[in-house]
Parts: structure tokens; sequence; C-alpha cells
């Protein structure tokens, strides 16, 4: 029996990935989470991170937000905000901090948008 | 009886207008082709975000303390009309098709004495509407500039709406846009987007799937339920800019192949009056010859 699990990223103007694959890690709203074959039904949200597609060959999806779904071995991932890591541009993530940085550094924000921003800069950095 | 001199620039201004509508039509032809992709790769994201709402709502017990963008206000009385037309002209019956759907529709909420107020994206659709229910548009919005629309535009107008929810100033909310089957045929179509269409909901009861969440489902609703607003109005945008090609690129071809027949039976007058002509100054030449 394989131990693979049909995995989907879909934006709203266009599929972005679809794919057998082993495993998936997905920046879930209330950490990081690992999804394997025949796990229960799930509906999630996403928090400012990096999906990683373990398969046969690695890929890695930078995200700021979206849903996922997981049901009948498919996982689901809606997002408008999925850039794949390997031709992300670094300068222009460089332009991303900063503005996120300056987001945090202004007292008027709520605490739920600190926390996605601080998420989004640590992730950034690290790919960085 | 037109002189030759007439009927000569008659076809020549034919002649130029179908070069006109013929490379329109090209051009129709060629974004069309992008434009159908588009709407094509857009339809699984909605249709998903769809599925996953209305898993959602199976598994909501307290239906009363459900979010409102979900069951609606429970009151009856304020429609808002949202109408997707298109920014430029001469593409068939596109912009009259939904603006004829959206004004039946209209008539029906005011014929009931329920209020109404209406949002226009698009120029085209807004000239046909204001001459009758002007007082009505609250909103009006074009991206004329916008070489190609994305997400971020319908993120405007769904944020609008939502304001304009939140704010109470209306209970339902109605999309009307067109529905791109083929090149031939787009449908017309009026879809209510707040309450979320209970029809739908009601389709597939067989997968209940007892799904976790996390957050709640509540939590995930309240931030899930803006987005399919947008989702639902970008969706709107893909189809119809797909069905205005289409439709544009069907109008053109007609208007070419009419104007081709034009040129024909123009032609053939054309050319019965230069035979009449050399026909009458033969006689003329012979009957003055015979008379010498």
């Amino acid at each position: 029996m394989s131990e693979n699990f049909v995995v989907e990223i879909i934006s709203p103007d266009r599929s972005i990935l679809k794919e057998n694959t082993l495993e998936v890690t997905i920046p879930s709203y209330e950490g990081e989470m690992g999804i394997m074959k025949d796990h229960i039904p799930l509906i999630t949200f996403l928090r400012p991170g990096i999906i990683k597609v373990i398969g046969e060959n690695e890929k890695k999806f930078f995200v700021e937000d979206g849903i996922v779904e997981f049901s009948n071995n498919t996982l689901l991932i809606l997002t408008s905000t999925a850039k794949d890591l390997s031709s992300i541009n670094k300068n222009s993530l460089n332009v991303i901090i900063n503005e996120a940085e300056k987001k945090i550094a202004n007292n008027e924000i709520s605490d739920k948008e600190r926390y996605l921003l601080s998420y989004k800069v640590e992730t950034l950095k690290k790919v960085i | 009886m037109p002189s030759l001199d007439d009927l000569k620039k008659r076809i020549k201004s034919v002649k130029s207008t179908q070069k006109i509508t013929k490379a329109m039509k090209m051009v129709a032809a060629a974004k069309l082709r992008k434009a159908q992709e588009n709407a094509e790769q857009g339809r699984p994201y909605s249709q998903k975000m769809q599925n996953i709402i209305l898993n959602l709502t199976k598994s909501i017990n307290d239906k009363e303390n459900a979010p409102k963008l979900l069951v609606g206000t429970g009151n009856d009385k304020t429609y808002l009309c949202v109408v997707l037309t298109a920014d430029r002209g001469l593409c068939g019956g596109f912009n009259s098709n939904i603006c004829k759907l959206a004004k039946n529709n209209f008539k029906k909420i005011l014929d009931d004495g329920k209020n109404l107020k209406i949002i226009t994206v698009g120029s085209k659709g807004l000239d046909q509407i204001k001459r009758e229910y002007g007082k009505y548009v609250i909103k009006k919005f074009t991206f004329k500039d916008k070489k190609q629309i994305s997400f971020q535009e319908a993120e405007e107008v769904g944020g609008e709406i939502i304001n304009l929810f939140s704010n109470n100033e209306f209970d339902k909310c109605i999309l009307f846009y067109n529905n791109f089957k083929n090149v031939i045929t787009q449908i017309p179509q009026a879809q209510q987007i707040i309450p979320a269409d209970n029809k739908s909901i009601a389709t597939d009861q067989k997968n209940l799937s007892s799904y976790e969440f996390e957050p709640d489902e509540d939590e995930i609703l309240e931030d899930l339920l803006p987005k399919n607003i947008s989702t639902q109005i970008f969706k709107a945008f893909l189809e119809n800019a797909a069905s205005e090609q289409g439709s544009r690129m069907t109008a053109m071809d007609n208007a070419t192949r009419n104007a081709g027949d034009l040129v024909d039976k123009l032609t053939i007058n054309y050319n019965r009056s230069r035979q009449a002509s050399i026909t009458k100054e033969l006689i003329e030449i012979i009957s003055g010859a015979e008379s010498l």
C-alpha cells in the first residue's frame, strides 16, 4: 500500500501544485503541523510561514495566509499568497520584511496582527 | 438611384468597417483564450472554498449565534444588488443581458415594497441602469485603467460590501454577472452571496465527515466568510471577463459577415448600374450614328 496522499495548493487565479506526496508540514494558526496519510479530517487556518511538501523532491512555499482542508486523503490548501521559495527574489523579501517591521513598530495594530506579522518576519529572515 | 460614385464610396466604407470588426474579432479571440484559461483555473478555488464552508455550516449546531454573514440578519427588507458589467462596448448583448436580468430583479424587489441599493462595477452597466434606477446607485466601481483584474480588485469590492453589511445597510446581497459556458453561450446569473445560499448548501448530505477544527468553527467561519465574498466576486469577475471576450468575438464575427454580405450586395448593385450606364451610352452612340 502506498503511503502517499494528494496535496493541492490552489490560488484564486491558478492551481499551483498538485501531486502525490508522503508528508506535508504546514504553518497552521496554532503551530506547525505535519500531515501524513490517513490524518483525521481537518480544517484550519495558516499563519505566515513555510509549507514544506516532502516527497521525492522537497518543495517549499512561503504563504501569508490561507485555509487548509484535509479529507479523504486529499490535502487542500487555499491561499492567495503562496510563493515558491526556489523562485523567490531575495531583494523583494527584504522589502517585505522592512514593511512588516514598520507595521510592528506601530502601536495601533491589534495583538492578532502583531502575532501574524512577527511570524512573517521570523520566517522570512530564516529564508534569507 | 444612387450614382456610381456614391456606390463606390459606400463599398469602400463598408469594407473598412469590415476590416475593423475583423481586427476586433481577432483581438477578442486572442484575449478570450487567456480569459477562458483564467476563468477555468479560478474555478477550483471558489468551488473548494464553497465546499469548506458547506462542511463548516453542517457542523455548526448553534444556529442562532452563527455569524450573520452566513445566516443573514433575519430581516428581509433591504437588498443590495451588485451588477458586474464590462467597461467596453461592442460586445453584442453582453452588457444588456446582465442589465436586463438585473432590472427585472430590481422591479420585483421594488414591487414587493423592499428597499433597493445598487453597486455597479464597470461603466457600461452604470450607463444602462442609471437612466431608470439612478437614484438607487450608492457606489460605482470601474477598473477601466487596469489591464487585468486581479484578486485585489475583488477584495476592494468585497471589502466595501462587508463594510456596508456590518453597518447594517442591507440584509441581502445579490450578484449579477455572466456565467461563461462556452464561446457562444453566456448565461446571465443572479447569485445571492449574503446570506450564503442555502440551496447549494443542502446538496450533498452524504459527505458528512466530522472534522477537526483548529481554532474552533466560529472563529474559522468569521474569518472565512468575508474571504468567501471576495472569492465569489473574483470568480464573477473572471467569468465575466471570459464572457465579455466570447461575446465580443461572436458579435464581431457576425458583424464581419454582415459587412461581407453588404459589400456583395452593393457590388452587384454597382456593377448593374455600371452596365446600365454603358448600355445607355451605347444606345446613345448608335442612335446618334443612325440619325446621320
